[in-house]
């Protein structure tokens, strides 16, 4: 493309200082977000928080490192799988509570547990559906955000009227 | 019972297993929605006349969800249920011609029937947005399906106005947390028969009524759905007009009106209002059209102001004339969306101009058209006629003559609009009439034929299911209604 | 007063959507519609002079529920920024997509729906 105009397209990552530090933090990021996601029934936080974290995650490696590299690390595929996986997990833990008890969501994991409550394994099936949501939403977050970054937009030609090149994969 | 939870576990389900197995296999999602759709259909038919207040969880109801079965849910249940039956089986075939990702179609399209289960289903004020924002995402993704520059616009329009009242909604629920401090309907309905009357309350009767009027397509809140309806899918149209605007428009407003907030003179004038005046503009409007779906859009904003006299009135005899008419409406206007879209289909064109003499080339289709017609417009002894027979008998037994006059000059301009629609396509020719093009022209495959002749022959003989009047098969829906607020606490919370 | 604070926030909102003719202005002024209604429904649970809703060990239960918070609005928030947050993908999705086929983010410009 010939002309004058900003070019705009992704870049492979940003500068050094950003792709080293982003090396260091994104294992503790992570970890944060698993913390928020299990210690959902004790503290401030959940499955919805704790996969925004996820998401946040692997959002800030695209952002450092480019796209291609951040595919590599966790395919589209892998994604939509994680994704559907984690809501089908949920409905699973709310149908065996008809198995076991007979309403729908019944807590049936027994609730008197040696360690006792305020503790990790306290609150029956609570912490594994804020882990299955959890997933969820980390990978619909990551896949929103890599489908959208898909648009490449160039602002120039000899006549100055817009033209837009689009690789499109997935809509 | 445990059959209620299924209505929406099972869509869920099915709907998030499809994208993981049909990467390689192409007649996955056919068969899987096919078979989804028909066991909820065998499941709600099994839901006839039974009355049942689900504890989710174990619960009781102030703490806890509830799903409420009643006569009211089983009704729309049974609605939702066959048309997502009938428009998967049509989508079949008519999804393979200009569509691509038939895997994301089949997603998206039981999400919203699982939303709307959960929406018809539920006991609880913000249950009932949750599954109404569910079933409304899914529509505004499906209506811009193909990505063609005018879907996208109508769908666009739709979502902008779709969230607007999704917003009023949820501000109305907000207030009446911060008025009664519960979420549960029967509940609320009861904290609010012992306070004293607040313009808080009122405020937000206002604005729960205004959402969900918006999602009903009445007017003056209409104008998304002309443009949205014939944007879309033909099986979605079908979906849209034939379901989604009354399991999330007029269900709800009929709940929160007769079951939450009580019913008086206001309300009643209040509806009749509106009623009278989305019937005849909505009519007014469609004879001008000249494009197909269009019309039929236009015409499903009448006959939902049909509907809402019919339930404005109060009385007995209007509350069934209602309900039978919703009924019927999503009967026809789904049959009549169907032939758009088995025409559609073979002619490429919606526009009324340059179709002629359809009847020569497909029987099947020009048959259901002709039902449709004659069912909408009221010709006996279809079953469009008893409905609006009733409405219009109770109108002048409530003392309303002005009511029943209006109610038939609408009747009379559907006549004359669906003359043109037949004239035009099916017995005439149109005025850019081509005859090269018609030689071509054949009858559509079977799996689109089917939920034609079967919903022609349901439109025939529902005329049947009146007999017994209000103590017959509608009694339980009539009885739901009327029993107002008194017996919907003692319902939910006495169990 | 602050309820009523609210309110003028959800109608800046709407606003933005009825009178603004860029899309990423409507689809920002419903962004603002969704956060007024979101803080409207926390603030109903506030008490004053509160602690917030987490029971530790070797609380007294009467006593705490006299003086925490309202859980609930809380966790109707959360599930209400969530469902907010997938129309807005919604949204911004078509918008890339209208833009692409129409070459304009005007909506006076996308007019070929009419009658």
């Amino acid at each position: 493309m010939q002309g004058k105009g900003v070019k705009m397209n992704e870049e492979k990552g940003m500068s050094l200082i950003v792709k080293t530090v982003t090396r260091w933090l994104k294992g503790f990021i992570f970890l944060f977000g698993a913390y928020i996601v299990v210690y959902g029934h004790l503290s401030p936080g959940g499955g919805f928080p704790g996969g925004v974290v996820f998401a946040a995650t692997f959002i800030l490696i695209t952002l450092a490192f480019g796209r291609e590299y951040a595919l590599r690390k966790i395919g589209k595929i892998l994604a939509s799988e994680l994704d559907s996986l984690g809501a089908l997990l949920f409905l699973l833990i709310a149908l065996l509570g008809i198995y076991y008890g007979g309403t729908f969501f019944l807590n049936f994991i027994e609730k008197n547990h040696p360690t006792g409550n305020f503790n990790l394994f306290s609150a029956g099936i609570i912490p594994l559906c804020q882990i299955s949501i959890g997933m969820k939403v980390g990978a619909s977050l990551f896949m929103i955000f890599i489908i959208l970054s898909v648009v490449r937009v160039v602002f120039v030609d000899g006549k100055g009227k817009l033209i837009t090149t689009e690789k499109k994969d997935k809509k | 019972m445990n059959i209620l939870p299924l209505f929406i576990a099972l869509p869920f389900g099915v709907a998030f297993f499809i994208p993981m197995v049909s990467r390689k296999i192409k007649w996955v999602p056919d068969v899987l929605g096919n078979i989804t759709t028909f066991i909820l259909l065998l499941l709600s038919l099994m839901t006839l006349n039974q009355e049942f207040v689900y504890h989710i969880g174990g619960w009781k109801p102030p703490f806890g969800i509830v799903f409420v079965l009643d006569g009211l849910s089983c009704l729309l249940l049974i609605i939702i249920n066959l048309i997502g039956f009938m428009a998967t089986l049509f989508s079949v075939e008519y999804m393979e011609k200009r569509y691509t990702s038939k895997l994301r179609y089949y997603s998206l399209f039981l999400l919203m029937i699982g939303g709307m289960n959960g929406t018809v289903l539920s006991g609880d004020l913000f249950n009932l947005f949750v599954f109404m924002e569910i079933a409304s995402i899914a529509s505004y993704a499906l209506v811009g399906f193909g990505c063609e520059s005018r879907e996208l616009e109508a769908s666009f329009k739709y979502l902008v106005m779709g969230n607007v009242a999704s917003l009023f909604v949820l501000y109305g629920v907000a207030l009446l947390y911060g008025k009664t401090g519960s979420l549960n309907i029967a509940d609320v309905a009861r904290i609010l028969r012992e306070i004293p009357y607040d313009n808080l309350i009122g405020f937000a009767f206002v604005l729960l009524i205004g959402g969900y009027m918006v999602k009903a397509a009445l007017v003056p809140f209409h104008s998304w759905l002309p443009d949205a309806h014939p944007s879309a899918p033909s099986p979605i149209s079908a979906m849209l007009s034939g379901v989604v605007i009354k399991a999330l428009g007029i269900y709800v407003i009929t709940r929160l009106t007769f079951n939450l907030f009580g019913f008086n003179q206001i309300i009643s004038n209040l509806l009749i209002y509106i009623g009278i005046i989305s019937m005849i503009s909505g009519v007014c409007l469609a004879v001008l059209q000249f494009d197909l779906k269009r019309l039929l859009a236009y015409h499903s904003i009448s006959q939902m102001g049909y509907v809402v006299v019919g339930l404005g009135l109060g009385t007995n005899l209007g509350i069934l004339g209602g309900i039978f008419h919703l009924f019927n409406h999503s009967l026809f206007k789904s049959l009549l969306f169907f032939d758009s879209g088995a025409i559609e289909y073979e002619t490429g064109t919606r526009d009324l101009n340059k179709m002629g003499l359809l009847y020569k080339k497909m029987p099947v289709t020009s048959f259901g058209t002709l039902i449709g017609s004659l069912s909408i417009s009221g010709i006996p002894p279809l079953n469009g006629f008893w409905s609006k027979l009733i409405i219009i008998l109770a109108a002048i037994k409530a003392g309303r003559p002005i009511v029943a006059l209006w109610a038939v000059i609408g009747s009379i301009l559907t006549l004359s609009s669906f003359t043109k629609v037949c004239r035009y396509s099916l017995y005439g020719k149109g005025e850019k009439f081509d005859e090269v093009k018609f030689k071509n022209y054949k009858e559509v495959g079977n799996l689109m034929i089917v939920p034609l002749i079967v919903l022609s022959i349901l439109c025939i003989f529902t005329g049947l299911l009146l007999i017994g009047g209000e103590n017959g098969i509608f009694g339980p829906v009539v009885d739901v209604i009327n029993g107002g607020v008194l017996q919907y606490i003692n319902k939910v919370l006495g169990s | 007063m602050i309820y009523y604070l609210c309110f003028v926030i959800f109608l800046i909102g709407l606003y933005g959507v009825c009178c603004k003719k860029n899309i990423v202005k409507i689809i920002l002024g419903l962004w603002i519609m969704e956060y007024s209604v979101n803080l409207f429904l926390i603030l109903l649970g506030y008490r004053k002079n509160g602690i917030a809703p987490i029971l530790r060990r070797g609380d007294n239960i009467a006593e705490f529920s006299q003086k925490a918070v309202d859980p609930l609005p809380q966790a109707l928030v959360l599930t209400s920024i969530v469902i907010g947050l997938g129309v807005l993908a919604l949204m911004v999705t078509v918008a890339i997509r209208l833009y692409q086929r129409y070459g304009t983010f005007d909506i006076t410009e996308m007019r070929k729906l009419k009658g």
